[in-house]
């Protein structure tokens, strides 16, 4: 890495560490921190009580009332120098989806505004954005919500200044060349461009958190018809995967 | 038939919780769980039980509610005016509930949350390991009228009518936090400022989070516009795009992009949830190592919790149910379980 500032390991609220790849999203810190945190998870130090990733950050939590802040520094500190996290491969078992997705329309009327942002007409848009294979970088903010990268840079869009109220389960909502994809129904300053009938969150199932970091996505584009009749019938809304070998 | 706890009224904010669910983070769920888990714990010592069973929160308001089965009740967390079949009854104590007697709780007098434990536990069934209710991930709702809950079996034989005295935390005051990773964003002064000025709790908040206001001037951070999305913790003051705090609790989100200028100590949270609107709070920092002393000190108040009740002592004019209070029996039983 050219910024020896990181890997940087701190302190998170009194009784966690936030270990720290890089000062803006780059490929190989994603990998760094899902790496770190599998290392974490086979580890089974004392006192670790969970442990999670955001797009260039690992996140541990611990009972500091059993365990010191000393000897769980020194654990990561000694992990963090075990190996070149930046060349660590990505997570095993990981799967490509294909989500059935309508794009605009008056269910996403953000599409023609979204797409003149990145230079693009509304079709030509759909077209790069069906093309790119797009990796979950991280799940978070809300259950299974997945963080999707990375878009060419034409999308390297900003956030809306005002939130849109309100967007329903399974939109499709783009922003700094990634996508995200609402397990809830939520209020977002992203722009809502797609809609699928897939839902990454699914209290009720065997496997309630469908999406993992790693796995990648397709959004194919497929009209009004097909999703409606997709959105009833299909399991996972018409979404289907294969394990990536 | 097992027994029930029938909600007749219900005010708009009264969920089932317990502990939350811990573990869920790397999936996007947060803990969630009692936005002031120090009530929990004080209903669970009155009661004699474990710190783990269901309770219900009321956020504001209270409900009438019954049950199907004599049952032994606790009022903890914000104060609120309660009664059964019209006899007024003590807070943060615990009291037997005879079935078919209808209790009351009306509005909160000091503080926002409010906790109705019941002896055994609400038994709802549990989702993803935890009974809490997640508004934020549609996971179990706010209680409407009609509803009837499942109660647990009540093992402990403790007795009724006890009281713990009530500590100082639903006026506001001082609150302390640790620094962070992102609290060098913000100018030393700002640090010092943000230490040395009162804020007042801002109508805006729920069980995500709440928006202080500062009275004076707001505490822009240039670097911290441009921040990546980072993990965030119940505890952590984010500072919003207009300079002001909003701390963030249990039903926070689990990553978020405002920079923050530390943590509260999870043991000074309750504080912060608990203070209503209008109320002053001030922020005190405090080293990592004083923190872990801090939160020692409290771990260790939560276990003696039990050790300082005493019997309640009751007014003749409100002893309508001493017949009730006769057909106890038995002893106070020893200190509830550890906290897991």
């Amino acid at each position: 890495m050219s910024d020896d500032r990181f890997p940087l390991l701190r302190s998170l609220g009194v009784d966690g560490y936030l270990v720290t790849f890089d000062a803006e999203l780059s490929e190989p810190a994603n990998r760094a921190a899902l790496a770190l945190r599998s290392a974490i998870e086979r580890a089974g130090w004392d006192g670790v009580e969970e442990s999670t990733t955001s797009l260039i950050s690992t996140y541990l939590r611990f009972d500091a009332l059993s365990v010191d802040h000393a000897m769980i520094r020194g654990q990561l500190q000694a992990l963090l120098e075990s190996q070149d996290w930046f060349a660590a491969d990505l997570p095993e078992g990981r799967r490509l989806w294909r989500i059935p997705t309508v794009f605009g329309g008056d269910r996403c009327p953000q599409l023609d505004a979204a797409a003149e942002l990145a230079g693009l007409s509304p079709e030509a848009a759909i077209a790069q954005i069906a093309a790119t294979k797009v990796r979950v970088q991280t799940i978070g903010f809300a259950p299974g919500m997945p963080y999707l990268g990375e878009l060419p840079a034409a999308w390297n869009i900003p956030r809306q200044t005002e939130l849109t109220k309100s967007v329903p389960v399974g939109a499709l909502a783009v922003a700094i060349r990634q996508l995200v994809l609402f397990p809830v129904t939520s209020t977002t300053g992203w722009r809502h461009i797609g809609q699928t009938a897939f839902r990454p969150f699914q209290p009720e199932a065997e496997r309630p958190f469908v999406l993992n970091p790693g796995d990648e996505v397709l959004f194919e584009p497929v009209d009004r018809a097909t999703f409606e009749a997709m959105r009833t019938s299909a399991p996972n809304g018409g979404a289907t995967f294969e394990v990536l070998p | 038939m097992s027994p029930r706890f029938l909600v007749h009224q219900a005010g708009p904010g009264v969920t089932v919780q317990d502990l939350g669910r811990p573990g869920y983070m790397a999936l996007g769920l947060s803990r969630g769980g009692a936005a002031d888990r120090l009530a929990l714990a004080e209903g669970a010592a009155l009661l004699g039980q474990a710190p783990g069973l269901a309770a219900l929160e009321m956020a504001g308001m209270g409900g009438r509610f019954e049950v199907t089965q004599d049952t032994r009740i606790a009022l903890t967390g914000a104060e609120m005016r309660a009664s059964i079949d019209g006899a007024a009854v003590a807070w943060n104590a615990s009291h037997l509930l005879p079935a078919g007697a209808q209790l009351v709780i009306g509005p909160a007098i000091q503080g926002v949350y409010g906790y109705l434990s019941v002896s055994g536990g609400i038994a709802t069934d549990p989702q993803l390991g935890a009974r809490a209710a997640h508004l934020v991930a549609s996971l179990g709702d706010v209680l409407q009228p009609g509803q009837e809950l499942p109660l647990g079996i009540d093992a402990s034989r403790a007795e009724a009518g006890l009281i713990l005295p009530r500590d100082d935390r639903f006026s506001g005051g001082a609150v302390r936090f640790v620094p962070g990773p992102q609290t060098n964003l913000f100018a030393q002064a700002d640090q010092e400022r943000f230490q040395s000025i009162p804020f007042t709790r801002d109508t805006r908040g729920n069980r995500m989070g709440v928006r202080l206001i500062p009275e004076s001037g707001g505490f822009e951070s240039e670097a911290g516009l441009s921040v990546l999305s980072e993990i965030v913790v119940p505890g952590d003051i984010q500072i919003t795009g207009d300079g002001t705090p909003f701390v963030l609790l249990a039903e926070c989100q689990t990553t978020g992009g405002y920079p923050r200028i530390g943590s509260v100590l999870p043991s000074d949270l309750p504080r912060i949830v608990q203070a209503a609107p209008g109320t002053v709070l001030r922020f005190q920092m405090v080293g990592l190592e004083e923190g872990v002393a801090i939160e020692r000190r409290a771990a260790e108040a939560r276990r003696t919790l039990a050790s300082r009740r005493t019997p309640l002592v009751r007014n003749p004019h409100d002893m309508r149910d001493l017949l009730a209070y006769q057909l106890i029996s038995g002893v106070v039983s020893g200190d509830p379980q550890e906290e897991p």
